[in-house]
């Protein structure tokens, strides 16, 4: 549950100060930091809903910008980068750098806490 | 805490983070910043505009007098309708803003010396790095030409200045209420942001144009001393005649001119100091940039009595570089003094070329020599004075200082003399250009009414009217065509051009004193020019605009192709009840009159007993070709083949001996002497000295290397005329992904449709002067230039396919509730 509430503030909040586009494109990292810091796991599941958290909303957003476009300007860049013009692989690369960022800056937060006690 | 791995961590992220904001080197190019540029909320997928896009809106402009309205119709042109002429230009410059930003800043960058400011030294757009593109602009004035056109239009001009200066504050209202995500793609491509617009980057514009219009002679002025040099002045003027058989001049042959008002007077030591002279290993270098030869155009007007509607049709086609974002942007502007409907240049307020409620008109190049190098004698090496006329006179030095993107500044010291700038010095030169001083004198950089020819086109209402707008022109000499609604057609070659003796500015001149300097310019009234003629049109290719009996040395021959214009009158003489279609159809004409008068003369030479059996088959193919470069001839390609073959023949073996650049000579110019004699001098092969060859044997030796190579293309399957031309609309970055490359095109050199590999007919328009205006244009690219949007490149097809767009040209109440309107823009004051 907590896995799940935190991949989604993440993105949420993520998604808010991406709004403010005087801030620069990685201050997502800040606020899936922050989110990590306030929703106490694991360094692994924090790992992976900060990355999730991003990965989902970077690549959702990609993927209904590149949809009401026709993939007209993806398949274009995805020539130039290269990636054989492919826009799905556009999509995964755009969500897969949001995501890592995020993922690290979760795992940042995760280790500012004692490790949790084994419960024997 | 666990400090270890937090600190791992943090550094990780902070890597990451790093390493994706970092534009990373590729090649010798770089990425975007990647986590910036893949950023959906900040990156290009914010320029990836929606399908079912809508431009409506209400837009509050601080300064607009009045109230300005723009229907937008189903092309995405704007119908302007404006209560003043300021407003119509600061909404002008707001749409050219809209939808071309990137374009219109980065092609001034490129004019003013600027591309190292965004793109580093080190990339190459063609054979040549940024900053030697830079270098080279600097150095040949272009910001002090644009500087000097200011500062007149704004003494001379108070009206275009106040347009210049509505359209400068339109395109910045549209800059400042850009959000940082809505730049253009290419900034965020390159990494870089929109700066303020100025008036002077319209005259950076205008420079540009000047300069891709007249420039070449910056280059050719330097390869034909070169070829003068190494040939001796003799056999020069045999490979690089200036006499033409076949040429049909813009105004007749056999007209009289009147004496001219100017005499010119040759200097006496032109033998000894000038043709003859061995100016040595000492002009070579050559532009980075170098406009294409082939940037010319047609144009022509039919009168009433050659017409079906008994009504005069003007059409024009400007052949320049094939670009997308394109040169062009349709526009119609209606305030309560003029009515126009044209293609404007993103970067320049009102019409270009276009029509009104009363008129149209089109230009095409006039290819007259404005652009001369004078050899400069500095006393010593700080260049601070210079020998004229007998005595030591101070130059002054002006200073430009290029910015270059992760480096150091650049800083050009140039010494301008009493002929302008000196260009080449030892600051600036190649390895063979032995550190010469060569001053340029171009009327380029004279200023000027910078664009008020067209401001007054825009509003002209009769031929009066039209030879009044066109007199203020003063830069890159055009043939301005022109017709109205009452009958009129007329052409007249207008800009401020040289009186010259015969091969004045050729070569380079000696600049130590004023014998070879310019000893005045050509009055209007004696510009060549042509109204009503009784053959019952007007028109114009850029070939020579006069026969020889015209008092005045126009330039080299070698400025001026002729097919062209040979063709179009021979069409024109032939064709009686004209409609707007039949003019769709000689604009998209493919047949080559060059072929036509160089294949029999090929043949003449070609001997099937020495050829094998496949040489044969595309022997045959030649014989049997209709002589139209249509998509799927491949006759066409076989001339092609064949003719730069034999070219190679006979000049390559001559032109290797010398390692300085020289410009070959014409194609023109060999046909008609191959014509004229039984053999050319330069058949031998001199490269065997054992063996005299013949113009026979050189022309066989061409066409056994040909046919291997067509025997390639055919294997290849590029046989097929389109095919093998490859024509592209291409990228100002010359990024494929963003160009229209493959098109399925005929036409090409010498041609009416003068469609080559990346050149050709950049707007073509067919303007029928009824009661209501019948017009049709169609250009190869489209009203946005964002790659991310569909009207990006929406006329690249109907171009190709030579289909032509109805042109809507409405009064204010047909907008508001004609069909293919689609939006309304409004626009009123704070």
């Amino acid at each position: 549950m907590k896995f799940f509430v935190s991949i989604i503030i993440t993105a949420f909040l993520g998604y808010v100060i991406g709004l403010f586009t005087s801030f620069p494109w990685w201050s997502f990292a800040v606020t899936s930091f922050v989110v990590a810091l306030g929703i106490e796991q694991s360094p692994g599941k924090s790992f992976f809903s900060g990355f999730l958290g991003i990965f989902l909303m970077w690549g959702i957003a990609a993927y209904l910008l590149d949809t009401a476009n026709a993939h007209l300007l993806a398949t274009k860049v995805a020539i130039i980068l290269p990636l054989k013009g492919s826009y799905w692989l556009l999509i995964v690369l755009t969500a897969l750098i949001g995501g890592i960022v995020g993922g690290f800056a979760s795992l940042t937060a995760s280790y500012t806490r004692k490790p949790a006690r084994r419960h024997y | 805490m666990r400090v270890f791995p937090f600190l791992v961590s943090a550094i990780c992220t902070a890597g990451l983070v790093y390493l994706f904001d970092t534009q990373l080197p590729v090649g010798n190019t770089k990425t975007p910043r990647l986590g910036y540029f893949l950023s959906p909320q900040q990156g290009f997928w914010q320029n990836a505009e929606k399908s079912d896009v809508t431009y409506n809106g209400n837009i509050k402009l601080q300064g607009l007098a009045g109230k300005v309205d723009v229907y937008i119709d189903d092309r995405l042109v704007p119908h302007v309708y404006a209560e003043q002429d300021n407003d119509a230009y600061y909404v002008q410059g707001y749409l050219h803003a809209k939808f071309r930003l990137w374009q219109m800043e980065f092609q001034t960058m490129a004019a003013g010396g600027r591309l190292c400011e965004i793109l580093g030294p080190d990339r190459k757009p063609n054979d040549s790095t940024f900053i030697k593109v830079d270098r080279f602009f600097r150095r040949l004035g272009m910001v002090y030409g644009a500087e000097q056109t200011a500062q007149s239009v704004e003494q001379n001009n108070p009206e275009m200045k106040s347009a210049i200066d509505a359209y400068a504050k339109g395109v910045n209202a549209y800059i400042k209420s850009l959000k940082p995500e809505e730049i253009p793609f290419e900034y965020k491509l390159l990494d870089y942001k929109p700066e303020e617009w100025t008036p002077l980057k319209t005259y950076l514009f205008q420079m540009y144009m000047a300069y891709d219009l007249t420039g070449r002679g910056a280059t050719t002025d330097l390869q034909m001393t070169n070829a003068k040099n190494h040939f001796g002045y003799e056999d020069f003027d045999k490979l690089f005649t200036n006499v033409k058989d076949s040429l049909d001049p813009i105004i007749p042959k056999g007209t009289a001119y009147k004496n001219p008002s100017i005499n010119v007077k040759q200097p006496n030591d032109i033998g000894t100091a000038y043709l003859n002279v061995n100016n040595g290993d000492s002009s070579t270098a050559s532009a980075p940039l170098v406009p294409n030869k082939s940037n010319g155009s047609n144009n022509w007007a039919v009168s009433g009595s050659k017409t079906k509607s008994g009504r005069p049709i003007l059409c024009n086609d400007p052949h320049l570089g094939l670009n997308l974002p394109s040169l062009w942007y349709e526009i119609q502007i209606t305030t309560p003094t003029h009515n126009t409907y044209g293609a404007s240049f993103p970067g320049s307020p009102a019409v270009i070329i276009g029509f009104n409620d009363s008129i149209a008109w089109g230009v095409t190049n006039a290819g007259r020599d404005v652009i001369d190098y004078y050899d400069m004698k500095f006393k010593d090496a700080s260049m601070q004075e210079y020998w004229y006329n007998g005595e030591w006179i101070k130059a002054t030095t002006r200073k430009e200082i290029i910015k270059v993107k992760g480096k150091p500044d650049q800083v050009e010291n140039i010494a301008m003399t009493v002929f302008g700038p000196v260009m080449y010095d030892k600051t600036f030169s190649n390895i063979s250009s032995g550190g010469k001083n060569l001053a340029i004198r171009w009327t380029g950089l004279d200023g000027g009414s910078g664009l008020l020819a067209f401001y007054q086109l825009n509003r002209a209402h009769n031929y009066e009217e039209y030879l009044k707008a066109i007199s203020n022109w003063n830069s890159t000499g055009q043939n301005f065509i022109f017709a109205s609604k009452t009958g009129d057609i007329a052409i007249k070659q207008q800009a401020k051009f040289i009186a010259r003796w015969k091969r004045q500015g050729d070569f380079i001149m000696p600049g130590t004193d004023s014998g070879y300097a310019w000893q005045g310019l050509i009055p209007i009234d004696e510009n060549p020019m042509m109204k009503n003629p009784a053959r019952g049109f007007v028109s114009s290719a850029n070939q020579e605009s006069t026969d020889p009996s015209y008092p005045y040395y126009l330039g080299a021959a070698t400025n001026f192709p002729i097919y062209r214009g040979l063709i179009i009158n021979r069409k024109l003489s032939g064709m009686s009840n004209i409609t707007p279609l039949d003019m769709q159809r000689l604009q998209m004409d493919n047949y080559n009159v060059f072929a036509e008068m160089a294949r029999p003369v090929l043949l003449k030479y070609i001997n099937d007993s020495l050829l094998s059996s496949q040489q044969i088959k595309y022997i045959d193919m030649l014989r049997k070709w209709d002589l139209n470069s249509d998509v799927y001839s491949k006759g066409a390609t076989v001339f092609n083949a064949i003719w730069d073959s034999v070219e190679v023949a006979l000049w390559a073996d001559d032109f290797a001996k010398s390692s300085l650049p020289m410009g070959w000579p014409d194609e023109s110019t060999l046909l008609e002497s191959l014509i004229r004699n039984n053999d050319y001098p330069f058949s031998d092969d001199i490269s065997t000295p054992d063996k005299k060859e013949t113009l026979q044997d050189a022309i066989l030796k061409a066409v056994k290397k040909a046919c291997a190579s067509l025997a390639i293309l055919e294997y290849q399957g590029n046989l097929e005329w389109a095919k093998f031309k490859d024509t592209k609309v291409v990228h100002l970055l010359k990024i494929d992904a963003l160009s229209s490359l493959h098109l399925p095109i005929g036409g090409g050199r010498h041609i009416i449709n003068a469609t080559t590999e990346a050149h050709g007919p950049s707007w073509r328009m067919i303007v029928h002067l009824t009661d209501d205006i019948e017009a049709y244009g169609v250009y190869p690219g489209g009203q946005n230039g964002n790659p991310g949007s569909k009207y990006y490149d929406s006329f690249v097809n109907s171009w190709a396919t030579g289909k032509y767009y109805r042109i809507l040209f409405l009064k204010k109440e047909q907008a508001v509730a004609h069909p293919q309107i689609k939006w309304r823009l409004s626009f009123s004051n704070v």
